[in-house]
This record gives structure tokens, sequence and C-alpha cells, in this order.
């Protein structure tokens, strides 16, 4: 054990984390007396589980949710098929879990699970049970028939970010190779694409974290842009001292909250204003002589191109100007500005919030130039990352499933990396489909003329998730054939044709990488039910029947990434060295992570700085140069926990400064439309909700959908608290309770977007696209709030339970609530310029995602 | 596709780029527009509202630059083709004659340059006041006299500056305006002493009533600049300083010139175009009286003199000009003065000098120290001093609610509000009808300026709470509550969604310390950051609720409170109180925070609802 550590040896008496830990294993008492009591030390169960990953002490794995991946160890309940959760020590979660976390297990016996596969014969009919054989016949037969008739691209595949590494990558070959489309993308271009775009033009590579989000404990300022992980991943205000954090949000969210609290600090801009705050704040860094260090001039003038074009960007957003932009008084700005730029170690940290916007990529292009003016990445105890939202959102990123890439984050278009991924697949590298249609373009396509008409969808609920949603449910009812991997009847799956019923987190094995771009095991911890296929064994079965063999298409995961692994080797993501026994000896692989086997790495060598093979990877390791600061690349096998500390990933191995200007978003408020709308998450619910509104206990903590929103806005709209509010935009109407939040901006009303039918938030969103990432604008649209009398008949109609799929939604409210009456067609449609174009920016897909996943994450 | 638009900009400022770039925006690739713009400066396009940084020394001239990332001398427009034919910037180069019949334009380098539509970007030029010895016998600037409105007067200024600061001299500034007022300020930063000459009973008179002129004279004294007001310049005695009206001298070794701009029109007069008192004379469509012939900026009469109006107006005649909208109108751009000077946060929107007209004025007077000191010293005198006539502020609105009626026709119905603290350099004034703020100056109170500006820009009703809306931030701090003042529907640990009724259940069943609690109802096991939260509880419960630990087990009186933990465990869903009510409400998120009456009695500790831990307490035993 001692020589290198294994999952779980974080805790390191940091702040915060001993307490945690130490109450963590009592509350591991309560969850199971037997197993874990006296294990108040948490990592001694880890020691114990991690290095096989099954044993007595239970099953070490990492929770089903979100991109943190809190370390849990599984272990047998009191009935048959129930598993009990403990958390277990981790650098990340260091022994911490949300309500999400705790409760995860609870799914795996729902009765709401399927376990046999479902089909509909007629369109319009009900679904019945069939078994596996004719459902993947049927299948596969006419997605064969779909082909033949209207050519390979008539069949679509619609993935996840919570798929794992495995699953991604079969997924990407399955539709390259057994279905020869170029139509595959995946709801993470609905999360991680804005920020992904940006940090390859800045950087030359995305990788969520460039660092291990241990760093951020010892950071002095910590600057927060539209994300709040308070709700959504609730472990990490763990590594961050609420006194050092900078939150910028329109909203008082928790995290805002928490960082008033503690003395940090609230910018609390309009929505939309993200980019010129971040120019705005470089402007006041500039003339207040913080950025005339000479430790900054020098790292601008080795380390980066471009300062003097971004400089004179900044220069046009003084303080005034950009107070009267974003409601940010100048005395904050100053004030922000002071303590980032004052800060010896600072970090700058993106969510969906700066990102989910028609200018996105921009919006995060703005807070790297800061971050890069102020010399923080590439630095040892700074950076620049993004907070990357679904479990697997970075790695289903990487390894194929997206529109425009190939495994090991490579291009399509790229013929190097055609021919490379060609080889290990066996196929010749012309017989691989190019550039697809990005998540919207394929969604808003399905059914039409030139668009697929079969369509598989895996882990992921698209009918909740897609921005302007009424239009996609009408897409996906307008295919001949819908095909959803599941495991439960999610929005999307209420309208296959054929639903195929799949394993979940705890009853398969593979690999997640985490948003540091560390990647973990995944354990099993029990078979699958009976009549319950992975969704590996899915593809396999299918690949089979669509002519292609069981040896390309293997269902063992472990084969599968090994040849992952071949496919990535040389790219910039790359896994070569990620083999299952470094991962299950608790090795703390940060990709890029070459094999033994390869010679040169030049590809990615230059970038990859430094390989502790430690579990917790310090900044004092860092500053000392023990861990960072080695050559290169490091041993082979070994990761790379902190990227850039010697070049940027560019040829020249610099950063990019990239010259940015403030836009309005492609719809703002009117006479008509008064509000702001903005979209967002709860703690309890996860994604499109398909899974955690069928925990008990977390559905009865947040039932239902609402509305927040300023009091004055509210009694002006004749709303009084708990109210039944319609919220009306150009694409759609929502039903809603009133929630009263005097915190709220009187000109902004927030919806979380995890509830489907009458309480979908998506109904209102735009698909307003980022020209560069294919991101749609889901955090900002134009509004009314109405009353809602007679409306709301009983909470039931807001969790929208069994609303659509049976009929009831064609002839009842849930039709009339599409709102004909605004010509939803028009404002959405009219704005998307090239949105019917087939191919993706050559530069998109760089992304992943987050609003969008389903249920088989 | 037809021939693109040749259309000629007079004037390389700030508007006549805005306009380039406003055009390239919609028309990358000049397929529409082809754009030529004539700049008499021989550098490109700057950012003249930051001229007092250049005084001050936080910029350099090249981070004025306009120009866009090619900036340079021939900077190309921002994203307008650099680099093609969309646009041919022509620097150092001067309109001189404009042949309307013809359509073309005369540069001062012999160059004719033919239009379809010509764009009058001329901007204005300083105005020298008539003021003996400030003008040489052949007309030029005196010694030791400048004016600033270009980089070309900046450098002279500096160099002004530097010589009186090196000498242990004073400088001059001769208007008590905006600008005259920021450079004065920018002066101070540079290191010299400065004193502003104003012949108005106070500074800034066109914005500021005299309340807030003086509280503004406190901020300028304590940032390094002497007001005179109600002084007038009688002469310039280069050498020596300025002579006031009465025979006083002011020693200064320099004397800027802020005194106003003049819009420039002699293009436009010389060929006939219409001119009125403010400017070109232009109409919604930005069009002179030649339809061929637009202005913009501060050269036309439409709200010339702030930079704001200029470049919505270049948005609204690239609209035209590529035909992305070509009924875009110009209608005013809501007024706003934000005084850019490090360390007095002054703003003053609309017209803030109605009187209240509702008939129940609002006036709040900080009783400070006085006059006297600065600085609040023993804080308490202050803040406690402050005289809440709030009562009338509700009144007042009342009043102007019902006199809505008359509002659009006569303006009667003004519902003014007032906050005098001049010790700390605060004062607001605001003025509101119906709804709508229509004025206000805002002085020392930065959160509140930020929020009003932007309901003021948009036409938004303001909220309620009037005396949050004036003050802003600058509320007293809401003083922290204990766990015995929290509600038991509050969230005590967000990340696991436990209520304090949820603790108090698991502690009556017998979970008798924090990591107890912890291991029942979860609380602390996410984020940890309620950990302290959990303790302070747990030792309240211990102090109200003695009840020794051989009791665990024992019937729990409040169980019916909540769904039962084994069940539900944690669960902050209180069937008494309705769903989607108190579910995810942090007692520390209360939005009564510093809003009074507003706020739902739901969100508010409630005591009536809560029933006492002693007396439930009581009742177990």
């Amino acid at each position: 054990m001692s020589g290198h550590a294994v999952d779980g040896t974080a805790a390191d008496g940091r702040a915060g984390g001993g307490t945690a830990a130490g109450v963590m294993g009592v509350a591991g008492t309560a969850a199971d007396g037997t197993v874990t009591a006296g294990t108040a030390a948490g990592g001694m169960v880890t020691a114990r589980t991690s290095a096989g990953g099954t044993d007595a002490a239970g099953t070490a794995t990492h929770c089903p949710y979100c991109a943190l991946q809190c370390a849990m160890t599984l272990t047998p309940g009191a009935r048959p098929g129930v598993l009990e959760v403990t958390p277990r020590d981790f650098p990340t979660n260091r022994g911490g879990l949300c309500q999400k976390g705790w409760t995860s297990a609870s799914l795996l016996t729902s009765p709401e699970r399927l376990t046999a596969p479902l089909v509909r014969d007629t369109k319009g009919g009900p679904l019945r049970e069939a078994g596996w054989d004719e459902a993947l016949g049927l299948v596969a037969d006419r997605f064969a028939a779909v082909r033949a008739a209207r050519g390979a691209d008539a069949v679509a595949v619609f993935g996840s970010g919570g798929l794992t590494n495995e699953k991604a990558y079969l997924l990407g070959k399955f539709a390259r190779v057994a279905l020869g489309t170029s139509q595959i993308d995946y709801n993470g271009r609905f999360c991680m694409s804005s920020a992904a775009a940006a940090g390859n033009r800045a950087f030359g590579l995305d990788r969520g974290l460039p660092f291990p989000v241990t760093d951020l404990d010892a950071s002095h300022a910590v600057v927060l842009v539209g994300a709040n992980p308070a709700e959504t991943m609730p472990p990490l205000m763990g590594h961050l001292d609420p006194a050092r954090l900078i939150v910028v949000d329109p909203r008082r969210t928790a995290t805002a909250q928490a960082a008033l609290e503690g003395g940090g600090q609230h910018l609390r801009n309009a929505p939309g204003t993200d980019l010129a705050l971040a120019l705005g704040l470089l402007h006041v860094a500039l003339v207040d002589g913080h950025l005339g260090t000479t430790e900054r001039v020098a790292y601008r003038n080795t380390r980066t191109r471009g300062w003097d074009d971004v400089r004179r960007c900044a220069a046009r957003w003084w303080p005034e100007r950009t107070e009267r932009l974003t409601g940010v008084a100048v005395a904050d700005l100053r004030r922000a500005a002071g303590t980032l730029a004052r800060a010896s170690r600072a970090h700058i940290l993106t969510g969906r919030g700066a990102e989910q916007h028609s200018k996105g990529v921009d919006t995060v292009a703005a807070w790297i130039d800061l971050a890069l003016a102020l010399g923080l990445p590439g630095t040892p105890g700074s950076g620049y990352g993004c907070l990357t939202g679904q479990g697997n959102g970075q790695g289903g990123r990487e390894h194929g499933q997206k529109a425009d890439q190939l495994p090991g984050y490579r291009r399509i278009d790229d013929r190097a990396a055609r021919a490379h991924v060609a080889e290990v697949w066996g196929v010749a590298p012309e017989t691989l489909p190019g550039p697809g249609r990005g998540a919207w373009e394929l969604l808003d396509a399905l059914g039409t003329a030139h668009g697929p008409s079969a369509l598989l969808v895996m882990g992921s609920n698209p009918a909740v998730s897609a921005p302007r949603s009424r239009r996609v449910l009408d897409r996906l009812r307008a295919l001949d054939l819908l095909v959803v991997a599941d495991f439960v009847r999610s929005e999307t799956a209420e309208l296959a044709d054929v639903v195929l019923p799949v394993a979940q987190w705890a009853e398969e094995s593979g690999t997640m990488t985490n948003l540091e771009g560390r990647i973990l095991r995944r354990r099993r911890a029990q078979p699958p039910p009976p009549g319950v296929r992975t969704d590996l064994e899915v593809l396999r079965g299918l690949a089979v029947r669509l002519g292609r063999t069981e040896a390309e298409f293997p269902d063992d995961p472990d084969a599968v990434l090994d040849e992952l692994r071949r496919a990535s080797r040389g790219g910039p993501a790359d896994y070569s060295g990620a083999d299952t026994a470094r991962l299950d000896a608790g090795h703390a692989l940060y990709w890029p992570v070459r094999g033994d086997a390869v010679t040169g790495g030049a590809v990615t060598g230059g970038v990859a700085t430094g390989g502790a093979l430690t579990g917790d990877v310090t900044i004092e390791d860092a500053d000392t140069g023990s861990a960072a600061t080695g050559a290169t690349g490091g041993e082979p096998g070994a990761g790379t926990p902190r990227l850039f500390l010697d070049r940027f990933a560019h040829p020249d191995g610099r950063a990019r400064f990239m010259p940015v200007e403030h836009r309005e978003a492609a719809e703002v408020p009117d006479a008509e439309y008064p509000l702001y709308a903005t979209t967002g998450r709860q703690l309890q619910h996860y994604q499109s909700g398909a899974q955690t509104r069928r925990v008990p206990e977390l559905a009865a903590a947040a039932p239902a959908a609402y509305v927040e929103v300023h009091p004055d806005t509210a009694r002006g709209a004749g709303l009084a608290d708990g109210d039944p509010a319609r919220i009306v935009s150009r694409r759609g109407s929502v039903l809603a309770r009133t929630r009263y939040d005097a915190t709220m901006r009187a000109d902004t009303l927030f919806l979380p977007f995890h509830f489907p039918g009458e309480g979908a938030a998506n109904a209102l969103t735009n698909p307003a696209l980022d020209p560069v990432s294919g991101m749609p604008e889901f955090k900002l649209c134009a509004v009314r709030l109405e009353r809602a009398d007679g409306d709301l008949r009983a909470d039931e109609d807001l969790r929208g339970d069994g609303w659509v799929g049976d009929g009831r939604a064609e002839g009842g409210r849930a039709g009339g609530a599409g709102d004909g009456s605004t010509g939803g067609g028009s404002a959405g449609g009219g704005r998307l310029g090239d949105g019917r174009s087939a191919g993706v920016h050559p530069d998109r897909g760089l992304d992943r995602g987050l609003p969008g996943s389903g249920a088989a994450a | 596709m037809s021939r693109a638009l040749d259309v000629v900009v007079v004037g390389y400022g700030m508007v006549g780029n805005r306009l380039i770039e406003e055009v390239g925006r919609r028309d990358p690739h000049g397929e529409r527009v082809r754009l030529t713009v004539l700049g008499a400066e021989p550098s490109g396009a700057y950012n003249r509202v930051l001229l007092p940084g250049l005084l001050a020394g936080s910029l350099t001239e090249d981070d004025l630059a306009l120009g866009g990332p090619a900036g340079g001398g021939h900077g190309a427009g921002h994203g307008h083709g650099a680099g093609t034919r969309a646009l041919t910037a022509r620097t150092g180069a001067r309109a001189v004659r404009i042949d309307r019949a013809a359509r073309f334009v005369t540069a001062d380098d012999g160059a004719q340059l033919p239009y379809d539509r010509l764009v009058l970007a001329t901007g204005a030029t300083a105005v020298v006041p008539p003021v003996p010895g400030v003008r040489d016998a052949d007309g030029a600037l005196a010694r030791g006299v400048g004016v600033l409105r270009t980089v070309v007067d900046a450098r002279r200024v500096r160099r002004l500056a530097d010589r009186a600061r090196a000498r242990g001299e004073r400088m001059v500034v001769l208007g008590g305006g905006v600008l005259g007022l920021e450079a004065a300020r920018a002066l101070a930063a540079r290191g010299v002493r400065v004193t502003v000459v104003h012949p108005a009973a106070h500074v800034m008179d066109r914005q500021l009533d005299a309340g807030a002129g003086r509280v503004l004279a406190r901020s300028l004294r304590r940032t390094g600049v002497e007001p005179r007001a109600g002084a007038t310049a009688a002469r310039w005695v280069p050498g020596e300083g300025l002579h006031l009206e009465g025979g006083e001298v002011l020693r200064a070794a320099g004397l800027l010139l802020c005194t106003g701009a003049r819009p420039d029109t002699a293009l436009a007069e010389a060929c006939g175009l219409a001119v009125a008192a403010e400017g070109i004379a232009v109409d919604d469509a930005l069009t002179t009286s030649d339809p061929a012939v637009h202005a913009l900026g501060d050269c036309a009469d439409a709200d010339p003199g702030l930079v704001q109006p200029g470049w919505e107006q270049a948005a609204v005649l690239a609209a035209r000009l590529t035909g992305d909208d070509p009924y875009a109108r110009y209608t005013g751009t809501p007024r706003v003065t934000r005084l850019k000077a490090a360390g007095i946060e002054l703003a003053c929107l609309g017209d803030p000098f109605t009187e209240d007209e509702s008939g129940a004025g609002a006036d709040v007077v900080a009783d400070g120290p006085g006059g006297v000191g600065d600085g609040p010293g023993g804080t308490g005198g202050g803040a406690g001093g402050v005289e809440d006539r709030a009562g009338g502020v509700g009144e007042g609105a009342g009043r102007a609610g019902a006199g809505d009626e008359g509002y659009g026709a006569g303006g009667t119905g003004a519902e003014v509000l007032r906050f005098e603290d001049p010790a700390r350099e605060r004062y607001a004034k605001l003025v509101l009808r119906g709804d709508r703020v229509t004025g206000a100056i805002l002085l020392g109170l930065p959160d509140a300026a930020a929020g009003l500006i932007q309901l003021h820009d948009r036409g938004a009703p303001a909220p309620s709470d009037r005396l949050a809306l004036m003050l802003g931030r600058a509320l007293p701090p809401e003083s922290p509550t204990g766990p015995e003042a929290l509600p038991d529907h509050a969230l005590v640990c967000r990340c696991n969604s436990v209520t304090k009724g949820a603790l108090r259940t698991a502690w009556y069943e017998g979970a008798r310390s924090a990591p107890e609690l912890a291991s029942a109802t979860r609380a602390t096991t996410g984020c940890g950051g309620c950990a302290p939260a959990v303790e302070k509880l747990a030792a309240w419960l211990a102090e109200t609720d003695p009840v020794p630990p051989t009791t665990r087990g024992a019937q729990a009186p409040d169980v019916s409170r909540g769904p039962s933990p084994d069940v539900n465990r944690g669960l902050s869903r209180d069937p008494s109180r309705g769903l989607s009510r108190g579910l995810s409400r942090d007692p520390s998120r209360d939005p009564s925070r510093g809003l009074g009456p507003d706020v739902s009695p739901d969100l508010n500790p409630d005591p009536s609802q809560d029933p006492s831990p002693t007396s439930t307490s009581t009742a177990t035993r």
C-alpha cells in the first residue's frame, strides 16, 4: 500500500476533510452496522476494497450521477438485489455524498424498472413485452431496411455523457462501422461543447479541469462563473473556501449564498452578460495596475500569443459601461478584480451558466482571456477549468460518439486520425463516414424529408432535456422507428417503438473519466436482474444482426477498454496506458496516460507533465516539482495530473488569447415577453430526472416543477406564493408553482428543467445555437408570466407522470400547452441559420454534456 | 444580388468606428455595403472616453485603440473584412468638401470619394472660453493652457501636469462638469494638486441638485481635488496663474479648459445641410435634410455629448444601411451619467430635479456627526441616527399611484425620495412616476446605482421596497440567527435535504450528538458545510432537552411533524405545509433580508408554527 497510494488516500487533514470523514464513518455505521462498524477512519474500508474492487467489505465503485464521481462502497443489503451505499474516502468527495448518491441504489429495485424488451406493433398502439431475439431482430431488420431505402444516414444514433468510456466508444464504432452512418451525436453537445471549443482554441487541448480538484483547496481566489456546485455537486464545496469565492450568477444560488455568508462575493449580473463582465474585470485589472508585474509580463511574453488584441477588447469595457450592461456595481468589479489579481494562487472555473448561450464559446474565451492575463493556466496551484456536469461528461466527449470525432479526441476530418482508427477497427479509412449533424440539428431533422427516419437512443432523454422540447417531441413522433435503450420508461422511451431494458451502474463494469480527467473504475456489485442486458450486449446483438462479427463488438468491458486504448493511442486523449491492472491498483491515472508500448509520444508528450502515482496529488508536490515538473509525459503508464505546466498543446507551446466582443442573446425581453427565463438544476435531481424522479426520497423532497420569482414580479402578475403559474415563451408554455424569492432579480425567472410534461422547462428554451459549438441557448429566453387559474388540478400535473405517449398528450392539455398560437416555429427556427446543414462546424465537437442525460447514465 | 452600397464615413472617432463594426457584424464580407472611412487624426480610432486614464497613467495610448485586432495606423474595422475590399480606412485625411449634387467627398490630399450614402460622424471640438489670456495672439492656446479632446491634447496636458508636479505647483481645471471632474481626479491620481474652478453654485450643476453638489464637494476634497464653485475666471497669466473675478489669484502652473464641446458642423453647413443649435439636424432615421446623407454622434442633434447614444445610433444606422432592418429608428437613449473618478461613486439618471408632487415627502436625513469630522467615527451614532420616515414613502407611493391619470399629461404625481448623509459622503435622490424611476442622483451608494441604472434603462417597474432600492446594500446587516430562531422546515443540510425538524425528530429518537444526528439523518455528509450548524443545534437541543441518553427510543413527541425517518430519512417534506413550500428553503437565504414586509410569512421564522422545544421536551417527560 505504501509505494503508491490507492483510491482514497485523500484525507490529508486539510480543512474540511477530517470532519467530513469522521462523520462519515458514523454514517456508514448507520447504513449497515455490521459491515462498516468501526470504520470511522474511512480509508480502511477503501484500502481493503480498492485493490481487488470487491471483497467481503463490499464493492468499491463510484456514484452513478455527476462528474465528481464520488467514491462509494456497495454492500449487499437485507434482501437479495438490495445494495447498501456507504460513502468512501477519495480525493474528490473525501467521504461525502449528497442525497442523490446516498439513495442511488434504490433505483436498482425500483418497481418502475424494465425487465423485458417492449415493442409497439403499430404507431399509436401500446407497448407490449417481447423477447430479446424478437426485439433485436426487429430493430436490426428495420435499421437495415431504412438504410437500404434511404441510405446509411437515414439511421441515426443519440448517445450520452452518462455512458462509460467503453459504451461511448462502442456506440461510436457501432454507428460508423455497423450502421455506416455519420448521424451520431449525444447530449453532451448540450453541456460541454462551448467550454471544450474554447479550451481547444486557447490551450490546444480540452480537459475539463487540467489539474486535480484538490488544487482548489489551497487556492486564494476561486471565481465560479455560472456554476452552482452547492446543488449540482455538493461535495465539491468541501474544496472551496467560501471566503475566497467569487460567484458570478444572475441568481443568489446556494453557492452564491455560501460565498456571501463566508465573506466572499456574489456578482449578480444580468442574464447573458457574463462575457462583458469578464472583459470589464480584465479592464479593471489592467487600469488598476495588476497586470504589469514582472511575472505576469513574462508569462504573457513567453507562454501566450495575442495579448495586444485582447487588451484592446478589454479597454472598451470600462467599469461604468460594464456596470450599465451587467448590473454589477463598479465597486464590486474593482473588489473582485483586486481579490483575483492579488491572489498568489487563483482559479477561474466556468459552468453551464456561462456556456449554454448562443455566445457560449466566446463567453468562455473571455474568462480564459482573463485567466491568461493573470498568468493562471499552466501555473502550479492556479488555473482555468470548466466543471463538467454529467458522470462521464469528460470521457463521453473523447471516444467517438460525437458527430465530428473519433476515439482519443481525434477529429473525424483528420486524415491521419481516420487511418489510425480504421486500422484498429479493421476497415478501410474511406468507409468511415465524415462529420454528421450536431445534437440539436440532428434532433431537429428527425423524420423530415432529408433527415434520419430511424433513431437509436442510448442513455439519454432528449424529450425532456433538449431545447424547445415540444418540437423535439414532434420530431421523435415523426420517426419511422425509435429505439431506446434505458432501464426505466423515460419520456423518450414512452415514444419508442422498441425499448431495450439495460443494466444499471452497479450491474456493470467499465471506466468513467471524472471532471479532473482521471480515469476511474466502475465495478459491478451484482448481476443485472433476469431479462436485462448491458448496453454493450445490446450493441453486440444489433451489430451481429447487421452483419458484423462478434469479435468486432465485444461485450466484455475489459476487452472494449483494450481496444479503446489502442484506438486512442497517440490521440490528444491518450488512454493507452490505462490498463485494468493499473486502474485496479488504484493508480491516479489522469489522461493522457501513455502505454508502455508507445514510442515517441510526440503527440502528447510535450503537453503531458508530471505523473505521480498517488491518489492525492497535492499542490505541495507541484511546487517542489516532485510530482509535476519532471520529465514531460512521465514514465509510461503514468498519468498527467496537471497539464500545461511546461507548455500548452499548440504546436508552438503557447496559449492563445482570443479577442471577443459582447453580443446580445438571440432573444431578449420585449413588450410581449418582458422577462428573462433561465433554467437550471436542483440538488435532488439529475438531468432530465428520469432516474431521480423515480427515487421516492428524492421525489418527495423535490416533487414538481416550480418557478422562482421575485415577489414584486409575481404580484405584478397576480400570483401569490404557491399559486400555479403559466410561463409562456414563443416556443411553448410551462405550468409551475410560484415560489417567491426576494433575492431574484425582478426581471428574471428561474425554472428547474428536471420535470416532464406540463412542467418541462425546456418547452420554453430557445434552440439558437452557438455558431462554433452548436450549444443551444438554454440559459436565456424571453417569457411572460401569467396566472394559471384552474389549470393546476393536482401536483401530479406538474410531475407530468404518464402525460406523454399514451394519447393523452395529443388531445389533452399537454398538446394545447404547446401553444401554437405563438407560432412556436418562427422564433426558434428562424434563428438557426445554418441549422439545416448536415455537417457541424469544424471547431465544434469539443464538448460534452449535461442537460440532457437520461436514465441509463 | 444588387451592387454593394458605397458608403463614405467622414470621421473615424468612437462613433464612426462603431458604425464600421456594426456594419461589419451584419455584412462581414462587404456584400451589401462597401465602406470608406476618413479620419483626420493620424492614428486610427481610439477611445476618447478613457482620455483621463492617460492623464492618470493607468492606461497607455495603445490601450485606447479601437481599430480592433487588426489595429495599427490603418486599422481595419473589427471583423469587417480586414484585408478585403469591404473597408478602406484613410487616416490622416481630412474631408474638405462635399459635393451633394455629384455625390462625392473631397479629401485634403486631393482624393475624390464618390458615395451612394454619406455618413457624417465629425464629432465635436473643445470650446475655448473667451477668458483673456488663454489664447496667444495667433489664436493658439497660450503657454500652460490645454484642452482634453484628443490624444494629442492629452499628451500636452500630461506634460503640463508633470511640470506642475515637479515644481510642486497646482493645476487649475476650468469647468466643473463631468469631463472637468474626471480630468481633475485623474490629475490628482498623477500626484498633482488640482483646483476646479466652476462658475455655478456647485459642480456638475447640470446633473446635480445643491444637496448632492455639497456632498460631492466633500468627496472631491477627500480624493485630492479642491472645488471652487461660484468662481469666475477673469484672466490667465502664464507663469503666474488664474485670476478670478474679485481679484483672487490661484497660482498654477497649468490650466486645463473643460468648458464644453461644440458640434463640428462646418462641413455640413458648407454644403447646405440643415443645422440646428445642437448639431446637424437629423430625423429618427439619422437622415439629414439630404436623404443621401446621415449624421450621428456628437455632430448630430440627437442626444449629443455621451458615447452610449452615439453607439446606439451606429447600430440603428448600420441596420438601415445593410438592409438588416430598413425601418430601424433611433428613439433616444436613457440618459445616464456615471462619473469615472476612482474613489467617487456618482450616478445621475434622467431628470432628478423634480421636487415632490405627491404631497408626502420622504426625506431621510442622516443625523451623523454633523459637518465636522469625516468618517463615521463611532458608527453607532450615524446608523442609529438615520431618521427613517419610510412610513411616508408608502403613503407617497399610494398617492402617486392614485394620481396616475394625470401623470402622462401634466407630469404631476412624482414621488420623490431623498437620503442625505454628508458625513459619510452619501446622498440619494429618487424621482418616480407611477412605478418607474424617471430621475435619480446616487452618490456613495454604488450598489444601488448599479441596480437603478438597469431599471431605468429598461423602463422596468421599481421594486416596492423603496428603501432597498435607494440604498442598495447599505442596509443594516441582518443579525445572525441561532438554531432556536429557525423554523422546523428550515433546511440545515442542503446536500441531503435535512431540515431542523428532521434533526429534532432524530434527537427525540435518541440521536444525542452531532455524529449521531449525522448518522440518523445524513446531515453533514455531503459537503460538510453544515457541520457547525448541526453541532450548534445539538448543543441547543442538549440545553433545552436534557434527556439522558438512557431514554433512547422513548416515544418521540414530534414524529407527527414528518415521515418516519426509517422510511424517509432526512426528508424535509412537511405535509402540514403543502408541497413545494419550505422544501428547499435555506433559512440563511431568507428573502426577507432587507425587504421588510414583502416576504411571505411562510418564509420567516414563525413561532406559532414551531412548538417551542421547551414545551415539547416537557411533554416528553
